[in-house]
């Protein structure tokens, strides 16, 4: 057999090309930096599949175009970048209470406001706990190289599919920029069932369908949000994705998503060296965040250090989710700031001498 | 004995929950006529927007998507975009399309997208309960223009079909009214006309249609009937701004 063929391009093109052999052919956009590369690898390669790339006139507009796509089944996608991010969140909460498929990728960048290009994670709180309104999730998925791009795009596909809920990636300029070597696959499904009970394709030879988030007969919201919650709980019991690194005999655990995780990687090698028990864990799904695991770590390793692109704002859930006794550190670095291995092997060398 | 008169087909039994005198059930029965004139109940999809006619799926029996405030036409494009074959339509309100959901509505009309929009302009925000609306006429009193609209201060109403009139996208644009038995009929003949040209592929099709709020005017449903055309008809001129024959190609 004749080894998988590399590709040489950059994290957004992974994105787009994953998603689609993933079988989406339907993409509606609007262009901001630093994500232009998917809508253009879109505009170019969609009309070949005999779907289609729209450019839309504002993200609201994207956000909608792909409720009225998602309705009928197909799989369907946009990007953005934070202030895009920001205008589909009501959008995002239709998805929520419509319970529709559909993923969103956020190659985020710096904010408040108009911010910056550069890689940051300050878009945490936003993609986890809401960012519209009601009371509602997202699956969010946090990659940290190319490749894994590629294949979470399509794990997002099938996850919107599963549950009928918006999943959105999480990345930012680093991964969406950089060119690394991918191996490019083609899953085995590429389509949802056409059978699915919901879909909007005109009420031929059955019962009109309906797709709708209002709902204000006695009792009928709470139950709808209670379904909604079921349905968090089962994704949580059946989907988390976490990486650990040398977790089992370390004394410090550092935590760190995305491609912050990647440089924490590096820094963990040489403190190792140095003999120093450091391990990571990195979180995969950011939605549903892998607390069973934490909790379960958190009995034998007491120590946390956490890194990110912000202020601090994942530390709040591993504070959260370890046993009380434990003791969590933060590292942070805001605005655009990205650490170096360097850096981080200073601050987790530091944070483990005072074990 | 000869049957001449019955709920068409695209209508579902369900009483309307519109106030007497609201011109919205009217304007969903000639939709609904146009629907089966062509056969199309079972190729049709409604998006409805939010305002006194959200329950839309209530009251036509085809499939419908409830689209956020104001964004019905972007809903739509998204859908038609898939299913091209199939027909979509969007029933929206004055303050849904022509405030919050200006640019949705400007941009598919511009992209000549071939759906079809009704619109139904009652100068006022009906469902939230009687507010100004971008096409509350000047010196009308609403809850927030409780002195009557001053173009000073709020400009003046809008006349969305004279805007999208001017886009080269659109293939029809017209404003009816349904206030006398010989407006209905003319009403009936644009919307009918409205669907055709999407059933042909013609592209963007808009009709705007002047209506009533009885409750929120403050008015009986007969004197809300006479202000459409002692007052709404002499701002909002009726008849057809644009058509489109031919489609356009590159
Ligand atoms: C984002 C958002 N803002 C405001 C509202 C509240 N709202 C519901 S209906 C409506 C106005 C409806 O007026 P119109 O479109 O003229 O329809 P009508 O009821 O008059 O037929 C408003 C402001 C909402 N649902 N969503
Ligand atoms: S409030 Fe006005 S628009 Fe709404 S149903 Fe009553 S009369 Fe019609
Ligand atoms: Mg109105």
């Amino acid at each position: 057999m004749s080894s998988p063929k590399k590709v040489f391009i950059k994290g957004n093109e992974a994105i787009a090309m994953a998603a689609i052999n993933a079988g989406c052919h339907y993409y509606f956009g609007y262009p901001i930096t630093p994500q232009n590369e998917i809508p253009e690898y879109m505009a170019k390669h969609l009309p070949a599949t005999g779907g289609e790339f729209l450019q839309a006139e504002s993200e609201i507009a994207s956000i909608n175009m792909l409720i009225g796509a998602a309705a009928t089944g197909v799989r369907v996608m946009t990007s953005s970048s934070g202030p895009g991010i920001s205008l589909m969140q009501e959008g995002f909460s239709y998805f929520a209470g419509n319970e529709l498929p559909a993923v969103v990728v956020n190659i985020s960048r710096q904010g408040p406001g108009l911010g910056g290009i550069n890689a940051t994670q300050g878009d945490y709180f936003q993609s986890v706990k809401g960012g519209g309104h009601g009371d509602y999730k997202l699956i969010v998925l946090a990659p940290h190289t190319g490749q894994e791009l590629y294949d979470l795009t399509i794990k997002a596909f099938e996850l919107a599919e599963k549950y009928r809920i918006l999943t959105l990636i999480l990345g930012d300029a680093i991964l969406g920029q950089i060119k690394e070597p991918i191996v490019p696959w083609i899953p085995e499904k590429t389509a949802g069932d056409p059978d699915r009970d919901w879909l909007i394709t005109g009420a031929k030879g059955r019962e009109p369908r309906l797709i709708k988030s209002l709902f204000l007969a006695d009792g009928e919201m709470e139950k709808h949000c209670w379904h909604l919650q079921e349905k968090y709980e089962l994704i949580e019991r059946d989907d988390v994705m976490l990486e650990e690194v040398d977790t089992d005999d370390a004394d410090l655990i550092v935590v760190a998503f995305g491609s912050v995780a990647r440089i924490v990687k590096s820094a963990i090698s040489q403190v190792r060296k140095a003999g120093m028990k450091v391990g990571l864990v990195r979180p995969i799904t950011l939605f549903p965040f892998p607390r069973k695991r934490l909790q379960e770590i958190g009995g034998r390793t007491k120590r946390f250090l956490v890194a990110e692109m912000n202020t601090g704002q994942m530390v709040e859930d591993v504070q959260l989710n370890l046993p009380g006794d434990c003791e969590v550190e933060f590292y942070g670095r805001p605005g655009g700031s990205v650490p170096t291995p360097e850096d981080l092997f200073e601050i987790i060398s530091a944070t483990y001498e005072k074990l | 004995m000869k049957q001449v008169f019955k709920r068409p087909e695209s209508m579902t039994a369900k009483p309307f929950h519109f106030c007497p005198g609201c011109h919205h059930g009217i304007v969903h029965r000639l939709v609904a006529e146009a629907l089966d004139h062509f056969s199309l109940r079972e190729k049709t999809i409604g998006v409805a927007s939010v305002g006194c006619s959200v329950f839309l799926y209530d009251y036509f029996a085809v499939d419908v998507i409830e689209s956020p405030h104001g964004r019905a036409a972007a809903v739509a494009a998204g859908t038609k975009r898939v299913l091209n074959d199939r027909i979509v339509f969007t029933y929206q309100g004055d303050g849904d399309l022509a405030a919050i959901g200006t640019a949705e509505v400007i941009h598919a009309a511009n992209r000549g997208d071939n759906i079809t929009i009704i619109f139904v302009n009652n100068s006022i925000y009906g469902m939230t309960g009687g507010q100004m609306a971008p096409t509350t006429l000047l010196g009308q009193r609403s809850t927030t223009s409780p002195y009557g609209r001053d173009c000073n201060r709020d400009g003046y109403p809008i006349k969305m079909a004279e805007m999208l009139a001017a886009l080269e996208g659109p293939s029809l644009v017209s404003r009816v009214a349904v206030n006398t038995p010989g407006n209905v009929k003319k009403a009936r003949k644009v919307i009918r006309q409205a669907f055709q040209m999407q059933v042909e592929g013609k592209g963007f099709s808009f009709v705007e249609v002047l209506s009533t709020c009885p409750t929120n005017w403050g008015m009986t449903p007969q004197a809300a009937n006479d202000r459409i055309a002692e007052e709404m008809i002499p701002y909002f001129p009726l008849g057809t701004l644009k058509q489109k024959d031919v489609v356009d190609v590159l």
